[in-house]
């Protein structure tokens, strides 16, 4: 990212989208709509102040949700450009409430609340399109139950959580238990307003609530309307003490996630959703599952899999040293439900396939290993820019010809094209720069002609 | 090289980065501190430094103060130092007589609670740096010269995709194969998976585009018998049938492809009623002989052992792709696939390998602790999945054997100094950000040399080591950091060679000189990792802008 914010000859158009696309291979005209950012790029040095002063909490979609970030805000933390963008569906000044607060924090006034998107006219001899994938939504899978059991997660939800630059800081604490953490924040600040207005009568009276409310109850205040208030504060204060005593001792047991079950094929290799193999979850489940171990010794994970595809080079090894060094469990079979447990432990349901028994097992959490989905943008997109799709809506190529769209002069690479790893798409991302550059050579060469 | 009496004058830039760091530390006393310092002539404190305000008050400062050396403590060399540099080049100083201290990233940001202890780290810091600073000396930019020619070694898809893409550029391309003819694996496969082309098909097209190009030279039955050089200017020798060619060479492809497996002693292999998945695809192309009613194939047969420890990526989808041809030309031929786990990864192999199900290719699971027997006329196996012995009729076995590095791979690792990985394969620079590079600069790789890879997979690096090699070409130099190893003190070489066993860019070689054995370095190829200088026990090598005099100097400074 930085190499490519850095690089002379790479202008880079972030927060932008392509409009329209005409011409041909060697002369493309390419309409590009800017979004507005309400900040200037040209001054914002990326500092964040102004997040740290901006009031407006809003769901953080980078950490999957896992936390907030704020209405003036970068993706995250690295992203490249630094520029800031403010959520204008959010932003308090933006939807005529009085604030402003990050114009008067913003040293380097940056902030534009009058920015308007701005349209490009580009021309290019060749054009490489890099539009990645979306994660499938698991919840279309009623018998994994997603979002029902709090417990089960997503394997980028996970991924946030084993960061230690997530919202967890990179301990596996079990969302069901962050649910209970921050109701017990919110009951504590309640228990506080109403301890401080309790202070004030007991004060008053020269007693405690306890013994005053005790009296109460036995009559012995009849028609005394400011004790009245008093007692109906405190039982008010009580409907909240209680519960929330109560859930602290529970949370006073709680702990991280030590046993994992990572679910294969979620949304892939399945008939209902996308029939292909997405090609990097078992590796990445296999990962998530040894990172998990070192952050906790103790931890044990189980990988539930039709096959598990250590497809690449060191894979199989790294599959096998999981297993030796990493207390990961590999089971052939796919899952077919899972439930909730007790203290909201999923428990999961399925045949091993290898003993040919119906099995049961309680973890703590369990990770669903999600299919590569393709870009729901990219229909839209390939509309505008004048090319196929497969029958996935993955980019059409041909094995012969692999970074070639069906246009020619556009390019793809990546998961737009099919779904890979790393490795596979940082190697892809170099042939299609190759065919570019060969579109760019004839075009140059041509004007050379032209010229001579 | 600096007058050694020359007026040292240092000018400090402390930068708050807004309130990142001015925020956690006491800027005021931290300027106070700087003051002091030994040949401190100037001290500026700026909301950022990096703004145009800040880089115009560095240049103002070089100018106005007579600033020779320039510290900027703000936040990381890694975002912003080029910056920083480049604006002291710009006003007419040396750009390596810069030095950053990072008081942002490991200081104030890691001691946000903690202003005091925070404050005294960063002036360590900054001692540091303007202890270093003080010895400093001049670099220039190190440019070398390219030949623009590429040499490709390994006429098969991949090595062939990549000369075809540099010529279609209009660079000259040296290409290599060592077999009479090109085509490489594709000339004994019989039909590409998942099209079902015939490979000879795609030979011919390329082989014709490759031979007919004007740009590309092909040599055939030859081989590289001597690469000299480095990046932009090797020397390199090509054995032909006609004697030994030399040509110049700017950068080189590895391409060499791989081999597979022969089973010897495996499951009664005998070439004959139990072959490998290869033979299959001549025994396809000549048209499978009658009486072929009953196939067994069985996967991983010396891969994903101890032995070879690798899955070989390409023998499933091969499996499947052979099993329904051999249904195809005998519509009665009953197909079996043992298998471990059937590794139809991606959106193409998964479905070719539903549609085989489809067409009836019988799929078994084996585990590697009870695999099948191969007996005359049957193998029996025990079904993983059905919990039971199986005895499965076989009038013809086929074994899929793993890919396997060629038996050329290592003379061609030693001659060109780059590494090969414990399974024999090609070692990329970065198995996932560099995966078409080597760690040296100037050499590539695609297709199986480096792990196996299917067509689509292989012309796909074709491009890729193609389009990475290009860079230099099309450049027609290289400019490097001068922030590389040099032999400041040559007497002190004795030129034993452990640096040479260690540099991982082969930068280093040695040169007989009239003082004896003595260490060169390739200056283009250093990337001033400092390994030869820390192992150098003669302390004869030194890194440009690290040498031992400025690191004693800043621990000096740091323990006071």
């Amino acid at each position: 990212m930085l190499d490519v914010g850095r690089h002379p000859n790479i202008e880079l158009l972030a927060y932008s989208e392509v409009e329209k696309v005409e011409g041909e291979a060697g002369n493309f005209s390419v309409t590009v709509r800017r979004k507005a950012r309400y900040v200037r790029e040209d001054r914002c040095t990326g500092c964040g102040a102004c997040a740290e002063k901006c009031p407006t909490l809003v769901p953080d979609a980078f950490n999957e949700g896992l936390r907030n970030r704020k209405a003036i805000y970068s993706l995250f933390a690295q992203g490249i450009p630094s520029t800031h963008t403010i959520d204008a569906d959010h932003c308090r000044q933006m939807n005529g409430k009085k604030c402003g607060i990050c114009a008067k924090t913003c040293q380097a006034e940056a902030i534009d609340f009058d920015q308007k998107d701005r349209i490009l006219e580009l021309n290019v001899a060749a054009i490489i399109i890099a539009a990645g994938y979306d994660v499938f939504d698991p919840s279309q899978i009623p018998e994994y139950r997603y979002q029902e059991i709090p417990n089960v997660v997503t394997a980028i939800e996970f991924e946030r959580l084993l960061s230690a630059s997530g919202p967890t800081g990179g301990h596996l604490d079990r969302p069901s238990d962050r649910a209970i953490e921050a109701d017990i924040e919110e009951m504590e600040k309640s228990a506080g307003k109403s301890q401080k207005a309790l202070v004030k009568f007991e004060e008053k009276y020269g007693e405690s609530s306890a013994a005053f409310y005790e009296k109460y109850q036995s009559g012995a205040y009849p028609d005394d309307e400011d004790r009245k208030k008093w007692a109906d504060k405190y039982a008010d204060h009580l409907t909240v003490v209680e519960p929330l005593e109560a859930l602290r001792k529970k949370a006073e047991g709680f702990d991280v996630a030590r046993r994992l079950a990572f679910i294969q094929c979620v949304g892939s290799r399945d008939f209902r959703f996308y029939p292909f193999c997405s090609g990097y979850c078992c590796m990445h489940s296999i990962k998530e599952a040894i990172i998990a171990h070192e952050h906790g010794p103790d931890t044990t994970s189980t990988i539930f899999g039709m096959d598990i595809r250590a497809v690449g080079k060191g894979f199989e090894e790294y599959k096998i040293r999981g297993g030796n060094h990493s207390n990961i469990t590999y089971v052939r079979g796919r899952v077919a439900e899972i439930v909730e447990g007790p203290d909201n432990n999923p428990v999961v349901i399925y045949e091993d396939t290898r003993e040919r028994k119906v099995k049961r097992q309680e973890f703590d959490m369990v990770i669903l290993a999600t299919a590569c989905a393709p870009s729901k943008g990219i229909a839209a997109l390939v509309k505008t820019v004048g090319v196929e799709l497969d029958p996935y809506n993955f980019l059409k190529t041909s094995p012969l010809s692999p970074v070639d769209t069906t246009t020619p002069g556009i390019f793809v690479c990546g998961c737009a094209e099919s779904p890979m790893d790393v490795p596979e798409s940082v190697a892809q991302a170099s042939s299609a720069a190759e065919r570019a550059a060969e579109i760019v050579f004839q075009t140059d060469l041509i004007k050379e002609k032209a010229v001579a | 090289m600096p007058e050694k009496n020359e007026d040292i004058r240092i000018g400090v830039f402390l930068c708050h980065c807004g309130s990142n760091i001015a925020g956690y530390l006491n800027m005021e006393e931290l300027a106070e501190f700087a003051e002091k310092l030994p040949h401190v002539a100037f001290v500026q404190r700026n909301l950022y430094t990096c703004s145009e305000g800040g880089i115009n008050e560095i240049k103002k400062g070089i100018k106005e103060q007579n600033l020779n050396r320039v510290v900027v403590a703000s936040c990381t060399p890694r975002t912003h130092e080029p910056l920083f540099r480049s604006s002291c080049g710009e006003a007419g100083l040396n750009p390596y007589l810069f030095e950053m201290v990072n008081i942002r990233d490991q200081c104030s940001w890691v001691h946000m609670k903690e202003q005091e202890n925070g404050t005294n780290k960063a002036k360590d810091l900054i001692r540091m740096g303007v202890a270093k600073a003080a010895l400093l000396e001049p670099q220039e930019a190190i440019m070398s010269e390219v030949e623009v020619r590429a040499l490709v070694i390994g006429g098969g898809i991949a090595g062939m995709t990549a000369a075809l893409a540099l010529a279609n550029r209009g660079f000259e391309v040296v290409l290599v194969e060592k077999e009479e003819a090109l085509g490489g694996m594709l000339n004994r496969l019989n039909r590409l998976g998942p099209t079902m082309m015939p490979a000879s098909d795609l030979t011919a097209e390329k082989v014709r585009a490759v031979t007919g190009h004007p740009k590309i030279t092909v040599f055939t039955h030859a081989r590289v018998s001597e690469a000299q050089g480095f990046i932009g200017k090797y020397k390199v020798d090509i054995e032909t049938e006609s004697g030994v060619k030399k040509v110049d060479i700017g950068v080189i492809i590895v391409a060499t492809g791989a081999r597979a497996f022969v089973p010897k002693g495996l499951y009664n292999y005998d070439g004959k009623r139990v072959v490998t998945q290869l033979e299959m695809e001549t025994l396809l192309k000549d048209g499978l002989a009658p009486g072929i009613n009953n196939v067994v194939m069985i996967q991983c047969v010396g891969s994903r052992n101890n032995e070879r420890p690798y899955c070989s990526r390409i023998c499933c989808q091969t499996a499947v792709k052979n099993a329904m041809l051999i249904r195809e030309q005998n519509p009665a031929a009953r197909v079996s696939i043992l298998y471990r786990d059937m590794q139809m990864y991606g959106v193409e192999n998964e479905e070719m390998f539903r549609d085989s199900k489809a067409r009836g290719i019988r799929y078994m699971n084996y585990s590697p602790d009870r695999p099948p027997e191969v007996e005359p006329d049957k193998v029996r196996v025990y079904h993983a999945l059905l919990g039971r012995e199986m005895e499965l009729p076989a009038d013809l076995v086929v074994l899929s054997t793993p890919v396997v590095s060629q038996e050329d791979a290592e003379v061609i690792s030693r001659l060109l100094r780059v590494p090969i990985d414990e399974n024999g394969f090609f070692l990329e620079g970065h198995v996932k950000l560099k995966p078409l590079d080597f760690a040296t600069d100037g050499v590539y790789l695609c297709g199986s040399a480096r792990f196996p890879s299917n067509i689509r997979e292989a012309v796909a690096q074709g491009l890729g080591a193609a389009s990475r090699a290009s860079i230099p070409l099309s450049k027609g130099s290289v400019v490097v950091e001068p922030i590389i190893s040099v032999l400041a003190n040559e007497d002190a070489c004795r030129g034993c060679g452990l640096c040479v066993a260690l540099c991982p860019y082969g930068a280093l070689e040695i040169q007989r000189t009239e003082k004896g054995r003595k260490v060169h370095v390739i200056d283009v190829a250093c990337k001033g990792c400092g390994v030869c200088a820390a192992t150098c026990y003669q302390h004869a090598l030194s890194i440009n802008s690290f040498t031992d005099q400025q690191i004693r100097s800043q621990l000096e400074a740091y323990l006071g």
